[in-house]
């Protein structure tokens, strides 16, 4: 019989949880922020292998790895890169800097939909 | 590499999941699969190496002396020690991770056995051709209440669920799993505490020769194994009440050329299928702090009738709490009781071994208990032991005796 791991995986333990931090939303964030740290290791440790992988069949070296210095052009592509990323993990509170920033486009919705069942 | 000692740094690793033996009937894990409990396992080290000391800390730094100062008084017990600890921010963030981590390596471990369970069955199946007669199931067992009460140390489903007959997966997940949370300090089969009391028997009682020994809640025979092996004359009865523990146990056995032991499922509350005094040997391993509160009694008098005259019984705990013992001690000892569901540790181990063992005839005279540290193959000589943590170091209490003859 095939079982779904995907559902059945994450399947609770009898008795309830307990939490220790005093408002459980922060834990469970916390929570999803380790599962997510766990994650950057893994793939961490998946690069490690690839690297000592093309090391031992002569491909490149660690050193040069560790060695390689961008040329301009490159060093452009990444920087980007690390921007674009910082920016998507920091979407939240950049948003909530535009909130403050733009209080006229911060009405709450139902004031907005009775405005514009007005116009 | 990693491997137990402290490096150049002063740091000790924990071995890398590879190290583990990779029997016939070993869940295969893929590559990310590895790498994450490897994480886990160092995440794990870390708690219990930087961050858990500081509980110490912040509890003689400022719990205690806030109760103090309020009550005039320090703590009477280690219940209103917790009401007080658990309102501290360090507190807080220690326990909240180690809970975390226990459930990440329920739900990885979990989830890497579900996908091939069928696959498991069918390997633990074809390694038991031709060996049958070492495993015996009952027909509508009736799993004890208390077991399935509670999923023990936060495994869903416990030692006794099955997913469809003949499914072995939460033993699976127990077998290659337990690494994580122990970091690695009991070995390449997880045997530690089976090797350190079979070292130990030998070493002290040379003369002792077994004809049968029991395991009582053997589980998947981490610890049993090694005793069947240290006395490979002895006919070795492995009971449980968990079937998939025992069949993947009975599977694994073989897979380990290890015959002499026969996994059978049996409530330890009644065995009556074995005569009086049918034992030289009845041995417990972390076993008696997952029982219940009325079970345990109905144990210890059925150890008595079926261990033989002259006959010896030991069991692996950790340490009971005794009056020596401070409550900020018991209170951390005591934090998986309540944490991680593992809800009869505390009151057991409130209970005085000496009573337990006259329970099963042992008068106070033959009374013995010694402490015994794991025999790890991953440690290295001159090894550095990693600092005690709170019932997870690989060193434990023992307690027995010789059954008047
Ligand atoms: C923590 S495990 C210990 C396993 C094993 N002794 C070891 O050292 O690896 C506890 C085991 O006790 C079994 N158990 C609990 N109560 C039992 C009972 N009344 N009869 C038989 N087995 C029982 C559970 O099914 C479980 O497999």
């Amino acid at each position: 019989m095939k079982l779904n791991d995907i559902v059945m995986g994450s399947d609770k333990a009898k008795g309830a949880r307990p939490y220790f931090f005093d408002d459980p939303m922060a834990e469970r964030v916390m929570n999803i922020a380790m599962a997510i740290a766990t994650e950057v290791a893994v793939i961490r440790e998946r690069i490690d292998t690839i690297e000592r992988l093309l090391e031992a069949k002569g491909i490149l070296a660690q050193a040069e790895i560790e060695g390689f210095v961008p040329t301009d052009e490159q060093a452009e592509e990444r920087q980007l890169w690390h921007a674009r990323y910082a920016a998507r993990i920091l979407r939240i509170v950049k948003q909530e800097l535009d909130a403050v920033a733009n209080p006229e486009d911060n009405k709450p919705m139902h004031q907005i939909a009775d405005e514009i069942n007005e116009m | 590499m990693g491997d137990n000692r402290q490096n150049s740094i002063g740091y000790s690793l924990p071995p890398v999941w590879t190290k583990l033996k990779q029997h016939a009937v070993f869940p295969h894990f893929t590559h990310d699969e590895r790498a994450r409990y490897n994480f886990l396992a160092n995440l794990n080290r870390y708690l219990s190496t930087v961050i858990a000391p500081g509980v110490q800390v912040a509890y003689e730094r400022r719990v205690e002396p806030a109760f103090k100062a309020e009550h005039g008084r320090t703590f009477q017990n280690r219940h209103e020690l917790r009401e007080a600890i658990s309102r501290d921010a360090y507190y807080q963030m220690w326990a909240a991770l180690r809970r975390c981590t226990m459930e990440m390596r329920q739900q990885n471990g979990r989830a890497v056995v579900l996908r091939q369970a069928e696959e498991l069955a069918q390997r633990v199946q074809d390694t038991l051709k031709g060996h049958e007669d070492i495993l015996r199931l009952r027909p509508g067992f009736e799993v004890p209440r208390y077991l399935r009460h509670v999923d023990n140390h936060l495994m869903p489903g416990s030692y006794h669920t099955q997913y469809f007959e003949g499914d072995v997966a939460n033993a699976a997940n127990y077998d290659s799993g337990l690494f994580v949370t122990s970091g690695g300090m009991l070995g390449s089969l997880t045997d530690g505490g089976g090797r350190a009391i079979a070292k130990w028997v030998r070493e002290n009682y040379p003369d002792f020769k077994p004809k049968r020994i029991l395991d009582i809640g053997c589980g998947l025979g981490h610890n049993t194994l090694p005793i069947a092996e240290a006395f490979p004359d002895a006919e070795v009865w492995a009971i449980d009440a968990g079937a998939p523990m025992l069949r993947y146990g009975a599977a694994r056995a073989i897979a380990l050329g290890i015959t002499n032991v026969r996994f059978v499922q049996m409530d330890a509350e009644d065995m009556s299928e074995f005569p009086d005094g049918y034992f030289d040997w009845v041995q417990t391993t972390m076993f008696l702090h997952e029982t219940g509160g009325k079970a345990i009694h109905k144990i210890f008098k059925e150890i008595g009738r079926v261990l033989a005259p002259g006959g010896l019984t030991l069991h692996i705990e950790q340490p009971q709490y005794t009056p020596e013992m401070s409550y900020f001690e018991q209170f951390m000892r005591d934090w998986d009781a309540y944490y991680n569901a593992e809800p009869y540790w505390g009151h057991m181990h409130d209970l005085q071994p000496e009573d337990l063992m006259e329970e099963a005839g042992i008068p106070r005279a033959n009374f013995m208990q010694v402490g015994v540290r794991a025999v790890n193959d991953l440690d290295q000589p001159n090894g550095t032991q990693v600092r005690e943590d709170y019932g997870r170091s690989p060193i434990w209490n023992v307690f027995g005796g010789w059954k008047p003859k």
